[in-house]
């Protein structure tokens, strides 16, 4: 991946260097296939997919299901297609990410250069949170959000994932901090520099490998929750994987499945894109927030 | 002059709270949304709630009907068997894709994202992409007839003795890279000196991995157990998507049970004391791992 990975010490003979490539290949098959198989059904007519053998080639190649997915499928009541839902996914993944990792960077700033009394302990209760099922707080929270005046809006869902993504963004700032030299904050405070100074001047401008990761972990996560969708979302807030579960699952009519796939592969296209983008820098980032022996 | 100096005060003070003052939003809304919401299910799961929350106390009623329920034997048998085939299979598939790759293998910088973007998929969608595939009718079952295969017969997603293990066959399918890129990072940082002086005295390649390298894997062991482990309490989406839970209850798990009984039986104290035992679980196995970790660093 980079200069720094050293090469293992281990030799290998011809026959075993054959068996290695023979079971990695059929691995790299095992993870392409299902998605694989799933695009290419996704380009065929629904005669085709009916009558026909999955692993083929399409005879008739066609986008119809992919303009039908978008724009014009049954979900739910509505023939609305996958787009609102969309645009309801972005409008709630947007903020939630910016905010969660803005108090993320905050709290590790805070956590590692302003150490205090019991700060360990305030961290272990913020780490534990990334941990419940969220079972847990399903019931008060649909009363909160109710009461609040959230229930059913995208602010409502903001606020649900902001929450629950606070714990992982502070911990990969904290982690990525505690590395960071003290004394280099120790000496601008010496010169006068306040709390918000020395954060803006010398922490955030080397923050960079760390903010990815953490917008990429966020962006994925909350893109491709279901659970707070399912339970805290109506129409004009439903993310878009409540809304594909909705048009998969539909018992009423023929089942389409081309329009489906199509369906499945547009909820993944924006992490998707996300992953094959930045996920090299994703996996660097995390490597160096979390160097331990 | 006193004037000057007070204000100057002042400022060292807001500089030496300001701190906390940044920190504390996070901490209410933790404090709140989380263990506040805990201790309110907590409190919950002990009274007789029904459709909405009610605060008639029943003691430990819910748990015992909860234990007596033959619905939430199946749905913890099920994550019992469901947890620890995930487990030990995306282990296995993890650690020894991690070791195959780490023999110099060329194309490395090509298979690895092959083996992780499942991971950057929703669960929705690894479910409806499986639910297909695995379909007897139009998935591998009717490719393989078509193929010639015709005595093949694979309809466990149909079967309710089976129908579990497709669970583990998309989870698996979704995560295994993930873990391999943990055990990969492990074994990258493997000191190679202590294996060329096992190797000038002659161990085999299989002694190495098995003296050496393996045992300097256990923090990567111990992170993959505690990240799939919670991974499989936490399951939902992906039953959802993939069986809906069926045939029957065959696939039914405690976080498909809470949330049935929760919004749409409307047992919601039952609901909330299966809730309480997935927390309690999940607990038992975080808490000493973060203390662990946490004193580690001190």
């Amino acid at each position: 991946m980079s200069a720094t990975s050293t090469d293992t010490a281990i030799r290998t003979g011809q026959i075993t260097r054959v068996f290695l490539y023979l079971v990695l290949v059929l691995f790299a098959l095992f993870y392409l296939l299902p998605f694989g198989i799933m695009v290419l059904n996704s380009l065929k007519p629904l005669s085709e997919i009916r009558g026909g053998n999955m692993m083929s080639i399409p005879e008739v190649w066609t986008i119809e299901p992919w303009l039908s997915a978008w724009s014009t499928a049954q979900i739910g009541v509505q023939p609305t297609g996958l787009k609102p839902y969309f645009w309801n996914s972005i409008k709630m993944v947007v903020p939630a990410v910016a905010i969660s990792t803005v108090f993320g960077a905050l709290n590790g700033y805070v956590l590692t250069k302003w150490r205090f009394r019991g700060d360990t302990i305030l961290f272990g209760l913020m780490l534990f949170s990334c941990f419940i099922p969220f079972q847990i707080v399903l019931i008060p929270m649909a009363r909160v959000l109710g009461l609040a005046g959230l229930a059913g809006t995208t602010s409502g869902l903001v606020l649900v994932h902001i929450v629950y993504g606070l714990g992982f963004t502070t911990l990969y700032f904290r982690n990525y901090y505690q590395a960071f030299p003290t004394e280099l904050v120790r000496a601008a405070q010496m010169d006068g520099a306040g709390f918000f100074r020395i954060f803006w001047r010398i922490m955030l401008p080397s923050s960079g490998p760390i903010i990815v990761v953490s917008v990429i972990w966020q962006f994925t996560n909350i893109w491709n929750d279901f659970l707070f969708g399912a339970s805290f979302a109506d129409f004009d807030s439903l993310p878009m994987t409540v809304a594909l579960n909705n048009l998969v699952s539909s018992s009423t009519g023929v089942k389409e499945y081309n329009v489906h796939f199509a369906g499945a592969i547009l909820a993944a296209l924006p992490t998707l894109l996300v992953y094959i983008v930045a996920g090299r820098y994703f996996v660097r980032g995390l490597m160096a927030g979390s160097v331990k022996g | 002059m006193h004037q000057v100096y007070a204000r100057g005060d002042f400022k060292t003070r807001l500089q030496s709270i300001l701190p906390k003052l940044v920190l504390s939003p996070s901490l209410a809304v933790i404090f709140l949304f989380v263990y506040g919401f805990i201790i309110f299910t907590l409190y919950l799961s002990f009274t007789d709630s029904r459709i909405l929350p009610s605060y008639g106390w029943v003691g430990f009623e819910n748990y015992d009907k909860l234990f007596r329920l033959r619905h939430w034997s199946t749905a913890v048998s099920n994550l019992a068997i469901f947890a620890s085939f995930y487990i030990v299979i995306c282990t296995a598939i993890g650690l020894g894709l991690a070791i195959f790759l780490d023999q110099k293998i060329r194309g490395e910088g090509l298979l690895r994202p092959i083996y992780l973007y499942p991971m950057a998929l929703s669960f929705i969608v690894t479910g409806t992409a499986w639910k297909w595939f695995l379909d007897p009718g139009i998935g591998l079952e009717n490719t393989m007839h078509l193929w010639g295969w015709t005595s093949f017969s694979f309809d466990w997603i149909k079967n309710r003795d089976y129908a579990i293990y497709t669970v583990v066959i998309a989870a698996v399918w979704q995560t295994s890279g993930f873990v391999m890129a943990m055990f990969l990072a492990g074994l990258r940082g493997i000191d190679n000196e202590i294996l060329k002086a096992a190797q000038m005295d002659g161990a085999s390649n299989f002694n190495l991995y098995r003296r050496i390298i393996i045992p300097q894997l256990r923090p990567a062991f111990l992170s993959a157990f505690v990240i799939l482990s919670h991974l499989a309490i936490k399951s939902y989406d992906l039953i959802i998507a993939l069986t809906g839970g069926g045939p029957g209850r065959a696939t039914e798990v405690p976080a498909t049970f809470m949330y049935s009984y929760t919004f749409t039986r409307n047992q919601m104290g039952i609901g909330a004391s299966s809730a309480v035992i997935m927390l309690m679980t999940i607990a038992a196995i975080m808490i000493p791992y973060l203390y662990a970790e946490l004193r580690e660093k001190k």
